[in-house]
């Protein structure tokens, strides 16, 4: 473990990209936190902790960042939560755990909850402490984890503690998943990212990377551990399926933050056209104005009122310069070499509901650059080629099929978490599910009397 | 009344005052400069930081209690009396009434326990035109260790002693300030009265440690790594002011024109002591704290509020509270009153409902959505039964069914319920609710007429207990 290059060293600088994606929020100093963690009511059987998906005792944490017992409060969140740093800083906390503050019903602004959890772990990281677990006495047992996001991190420090062994394969160089590659810089900074997981190694997590998993590889973790937890996330993102959508210049949302945030994408064309309304389309467009876009278009089918983005997402967005074009329908990308713009067509509903395309209203929008946000695809061939041996792993609508409580599949050996569940929730779901996951399938292992 | 404009101004032991505004004797009135800016700003008088043989004063010499956020609500010192000589002072004292004649200028006064010392300081100090006399028998720190100060302030006997001294010399009142580090204040207040004080004033500060630094071990403030108790103002010490202020004004043996002192900052405040019987009052911490501008809202938070009950002078509501403080056994037992929750205003935060359950008397529930109502849970099997029904939370407004969680009305089974016939209503819960009205406590009409401890034992229905126990509050 000594060799071992901690993982936000593992990253080459990129202070430019960096300098453009300031805080979205900028971190509370001890001045404001304290009023603010004592203006928390500190509820009992508090409505913000039941509307945290990891349930973070919510009240707990902020009362010790008042008594100024900051390493206790960083422990309650973990305790909870383990990736407690990234959800601070990601987690759509307007409808979650802010969301149901009951500060609402006073006309009063809600407690920050998620600034004052980014101070108590900011002053855990930067106390240089350990992770204030510690590994569990050795059982002997050992699960495989597929895909190194959210989920199985978190399944894993759940497994870890309890003496299991952990390993995580992931096809990418870095662990994360989504958390590294994918959330927005200004939210969550790629080597916040990092640092956070480069706690749990401390814990014993083994790490595979750039190790990719298909059905074979997977009937052998099946024989090679005493459980698998599937934390693979979702596919590629669809495509358009109109014309010149081959050309240079075509890419899509999950491919131009992970650039930008990995460094190897550091400018973009002046005018940029961003297809789809959700929040990850947001992200993207945001990206493209911070990364130097003269001119970044949203273009939807339908209207504000049916984008799945959060209102507060649009509203940034807006803020940032980026325009929005509804009801429009992509009907082809023109260019001969390079793209040059995307071929639009006004759409009309109709009184059943449904829409349809306005005759004679095509317009090109002409672009430089076309960022495709039009939703992922799912692995679900990947699960129905697989050859199990107690059974199929179900899935329905290509999402793997799990209790909500336990996390277990329909083969009892596989547990999954996350998007490839969910069809794609927020990074604190995935850490909920992942922290079920892993203390059912502890709970299973004993349950089997799995002989060591 | 003719009903015009209330005024201010007001008569303190023979010394007319524009107004009962003064600054304590403090920092804030250590120089003639500072006093007639303070003048300038408002203030009606200050009584002039203690004149006395010159000291050396120790760094630092302040620390202080934030509670929540808010600075300094209750501050500690172990500074002296003045640092400058008493010529310095006593040539500004004269400098400052010449140039503001109808300003008042106390002069505070401490020096050894000598007969011809106090003759000799009461003259000078009239001579500079003071307009009266402040008896420092009360700064707790320092000065009480060369026996002067509250080493003077806690003896009965020097306490009258002395005050006799001065008076056989002073052609001004005499007013001696107490301290209040003493388990009984009107007994220095008799012995000043009996001395032939013209007034008094209270009180001076309290004896504090005011904290620990948890990474040093040392006490604040520091002075090279060692402490020493100090005395303590500010917002902190008002309710203990109030008390001593109301004990010396029920006392017959005490009571004189009086002088509040300790945690004003607000005409509020200042309404509260000039109730209790106070004649003027004075400030140090809160004009430490915000400076001598704080004195602007005093006068005119102070008259709108006249207007309001309708008081021409000071004099209309002197006093008027001091009739309701009463010694217990004199309270009404035939009284009783239950808290109840406005529904419409609660937020659901169950503050009230641990409160009752741990701190009081068990009979605030939350059942109001069982048919049966459930009273044998305890605020831990609420708590275990709650973790188990989250364990798998929807996610407010991206489940579909449960958009309405976040709204601003509070769910009914957040709401709890208080079974009044076991409410004792001790107020916990009221107090610790943070919406304003939400609980409020009702009067529930008994229909028998009131008793008190005294009435049932003076009719033979209770023991009386041991008498001849000395209680400090009677
Ligand atoms: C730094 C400081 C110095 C003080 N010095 C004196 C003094 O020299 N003579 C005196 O009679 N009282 C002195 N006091 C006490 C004040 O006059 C006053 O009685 C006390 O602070 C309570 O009022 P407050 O709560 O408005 O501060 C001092 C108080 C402070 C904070
Ligand atoms: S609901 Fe709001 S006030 Fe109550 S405990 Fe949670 S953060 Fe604090
Ligand atoms: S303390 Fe007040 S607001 Fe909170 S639950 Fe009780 S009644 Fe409602
Ligand atoms: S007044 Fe006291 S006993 Fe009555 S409900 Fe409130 S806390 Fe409980």
């Amino acid at each position: 473990m000594s060799e071992r290059v901690p993982f936000p060293e593992q990253i080459a600088a990129t202070s430019k990209v960096a300098e453009r994606f300031g805080d979205l929020h900028p971190p509370l100093d001890r001045q404001a936190a304290v009023p603010e963690a004592n203006r928390c009511l500190y509820c009992f059987d508090a409505p913000c902790t039941n509307a945290c998906p990891t349930h973070i005792d919510v009240p707990r944490f902020i009362k010790k960042i008042a008594s100024g017992n900051l390493s206790g409060s960083a422990r309650t969140i973990l305790d909870a939560n383990i990736l407690g740093a990234s959800c601070s800083r990601a987690c759509p906390v307007e409808v979650l755990c802010e969301g149901a503050c009951v500060m609402h019903r006073y006309n009063k602004q809600p407690i920050q909850i998620a600034r004052l959890q980014r101070f108590a772990m900011d002053a855990l990281y930067d106390s240089g402490a350990p992770l204030p677990f510690e590994p569990g006495a050795e059982t002997g047992l050992s699960v495989a984890l597929v895909g190194a996001g959210p989920a199985s991190l978190a399944c894993a420090a759940e497994l870890r503690r309890r003496g299991i062994r952990a390993d995580l394969y992931d096809a990418r160089p870095l662990p994360g998943g989504l958390n590294t590659y994918g959330v927005a810089e200004y939210k969550l900074p790629l080597v916040e990212s990092l640092r956070e997981i480069e706690m749990l190694a401390q814990l014993g997590v083994d790490f595979h990377f750039e190790t990719r998993i298909d059905a074979a590889g997977l009937a052998e973790l099946e024989q090679k551990h005493h459980a698998v937890f599937l934390g693979i996330g979702l596919g590629a993102i669809h495509k358009l399926g109109v014309a010149g959508e081959r050309l240079p210049g075509v890419t899509n949302a999950l491919d131009l933050i992970a650039g930008y945030k990995s460094g190897s994408l550091t400018t973009v064309p002046n005018r940029v056209v961003v297809v789809g309304a959700g929040n990850t389309a947001i992200d993207a467009a945001i990206a493209a104005v911070r990364l130097g876009a003269i001119d970044v278009h949203i273009v939807y089918r339908r209207g504000p009122e049916q984008m799945s983005a959060f209102t507060f997402e649009y509203e940034h967005a807006k803020n940032e310069g980026v325009k929005f074009l509804w009801h429009v329908q992509p009907t082809g990308i023109r260019g001969s070499r390079a793209v040059e713009g995307i071929e639009l067509t006004k759409l009309d509903s109709t009184d059943d509901g449904s829409i349809v395309p306005q005759e004679g209203s095509e317009f090109v929008l002409e672009a430089d650059l076309i960022v495709l946000s039009i939703g992922q695809a799912t692995h679900s061939g990947f699960l129905s080629e697989y050859p199990g041996e107690f059974g199929k792993i179900q899935a329905e609508r290509g999402r793997i099929v799990i209790d909500r409580e336990t996390g277990q599949t329909s083969n009892p050996k596989f547990f999954a978490g996350g998007d490839c569940t969910n069809g794609g929730r927020e990074v604190v779901d995935a850490v909920a599910d992942g922290k079920r996951a892993g203390v059912s399938i502890a709970a299973w292992l004993e349950a089997q009397h799995v002989i060591v | 009344m003719s009903s015009s404009k209330p005024t201010l101004e007001t008569t303190f032991c023979g010394i007319s005052c524009l107004n009962p505004f003064w600054l304590a004797s403090a920092p804030p009135t250590n120089c003639g400069e500072q006093v007639m800016r303070a003048f300038d700003a408002g203030w009606g008088g200050a009584v002039w930081k203690t004149i006395g043989e010159p000291i050396t004063n120790v760094s630092s010499r302040y620390s202080s209690i934030d509670w929540e956020g808010r600075r300094m609500m209750g501050f500690n010192n172990i500074e002296l009396i003045s640092d400058r000589p008493i010529e310095v002072n006593l040539r500004e004292i004269a400098e400052v009434k010449r140039r503001y004649p109808k300003h008042v200028v106390i002069a505070s006064l401490m020096v050894e326990s000598k007969r011809e010392s106090w003759h000799d300081i009461v003259q000078r100090a009239e001579d500079a035109g003071a307009d009266g006399l402040e008896l420092n028998f009360g700064c707790p720190h320092g000065m009480s260790e060369r026996g002067m100060g509250s080493a003077v302030g806690q003896v009965p006997e020097y306490c009258e002693q002395i005050t006799g001294w001065v008076k056989e010399k002073a052609r001004t009142p005499v007013i001696v300030k107490l301290t209040p580090n003493i388990s009984d204040i009107r007994i220095p207040a008799r012995a000043a009265k009996r001395g032939g004080a013209d007034a008094l004033s209270a009180i001076n500060t309290i004896n504090s440690i005011t904290g620990i630094d948890l990474d040093t071990f040392q006490p604040n403030p520091n002075v090279d790594g060692k402490s020493s108790h100090g005395g303590y103002c500010g917002p902190a010490v008002k309710p203990i002011a109030l008390n001593m202020v109301q004990q010396i004004q029920a006392d017959a043996g005490s009571v004189l024109p009086l002088s509040g002192i300790g945690g004003i900052g607000g005409w509020r405040d200042v309404a509260e002591f000039i109730l209790l019987g106070c004649s003027t009052v004075q400030v140090c911490t809160a004009a430490m704290h915000y400076g001598y501008r704080i004195v602007e809202d005093m006068q005119d938070g102070l008259l709108n509020w006249m207007s309001e009950k309708g008081f021409a002078t000071l004099e209309d509501f002197r006093g008027l509270s001091l009739p309701n403080v009463r010694e217990w056994k004199q309270l009404n037992l035939n009284y009783q009153i239950v808290a109840r929750i406005h529904e419409d205003l609660c937020i659901g935060c169950q503050l009230c409902y641990t409160a009752c359950w741990d701190g009081a008397h068990q009979c605030i529930h939350l059942d109001r959505t069982s048919p049966v109502l459930d009273t044998t849970r305890t605020p831990a099997m609420v708590e275990v039964e709650a973790a188990r029904r989250i364990s798998s939370t929807p996610i407010p407004k991206l489940d579909t069914g449960s958009a309405r969680t976040i709204s601003a009305v509070t769910p009914l089974e957040r709401i709890p319920r208080v079974d009044e016939h076991h409410c004792v209503g001790c107020n916990l819960c009221s107090l610790v609710c943070p919406v304003e009205n939400c609980i409020t406590m009702e009067r529930i009409d008994k229909g028998i007429s009131a008793e008190s401890w005294e009435q049932r034992v003076a009719k033979g229905m209770v023991p009386s207990g041991a008498s001849g126990v000395m209680s400090t509050n009677t």
